[in-house]
């Protein structure tokens, strides 16, 4: 499923709002995920997941191909953490 | 570090786009429900500009209680993987 589709999907169990307004709903959630996060917040959906940032300190790393070394910074990596329903719901079988 | 719920984010719907706070609550359960559904019939969710949230799945293996040092196998289970996207990396480094 992409974007488009889960907004299409969205607009049809809701014929009360225009699908532009489902496309400004949607971005509305997920900006607001980006930008929680940019802040180094945590956010969550209680039984579907938890968005958080991790800390990669940083390194000395090799160019494979040159074998030269070269510093990383330290970077921040976004994470997701499957939240207890969820993850009950993809093992049930 | 604080942590951001489902009524919050429902707040800001309800700010930005000018829904009833209980029509954003609702119209937020519905977008995560579908995401839920796509995820257990068993396809990937690939949000643009957001990230990708993939299924793995994992063969059982024998792991270790780290506490107690007891040995213990730990089922085959399939798990979620969110790769999250080259905009939403940049954002949070910036």
């Amino acid at each position: 499923m992409t974007k488009s589709e889960l907004i299409e999907r969205v607009a049809s169990k809701n014929p009360h709002l225009a699908v532009k307004e489902v496309e400004k709903i949607v971005s509305v959630i997920f900006n607001n995920i980006i930008d929680t996060l940019a802040k180094g917040d945590r956010i969550e959906f209680r039984g579907f997941g938890a968005f958080s940032v991790r800390k990669r300190p940083s390194r000395i790393a090799k160019n494979p191909r040159s074998g030269e070394k070269v510093s990383v910074e330290e970077r921040n990596i976004p994470h997701f953490k499957t939240g207890k329903q969820l993850h009950e719901l993809l093992n049930s079988k | 570090m604080k942590t951001v719920t489902r009524a919050d984010v429902a707040d800001v719907i309800c700010k930005e786009v000018g829904l009833s706070r209980k029509d954003a609550s609702d119209i937020l359960d519905n977008v995560l429900d579908e995401i839920v559904q796509e995820l257990v019939s068993g396809n990937d969710v690939k949000l643009s500009s957001f990230g990708t949230l993939s299924l793995r799945d994992k063969k059982p293996r024998v792991g270790r209680n780290p506490k107690t040092g007891v040995e213990a196998e730990i089922s085959e289970r399939r798990v979620i993987s969110f790769k999250p996207s080259q905009t939403m990396r940049k954002i949070i480094n910036a």
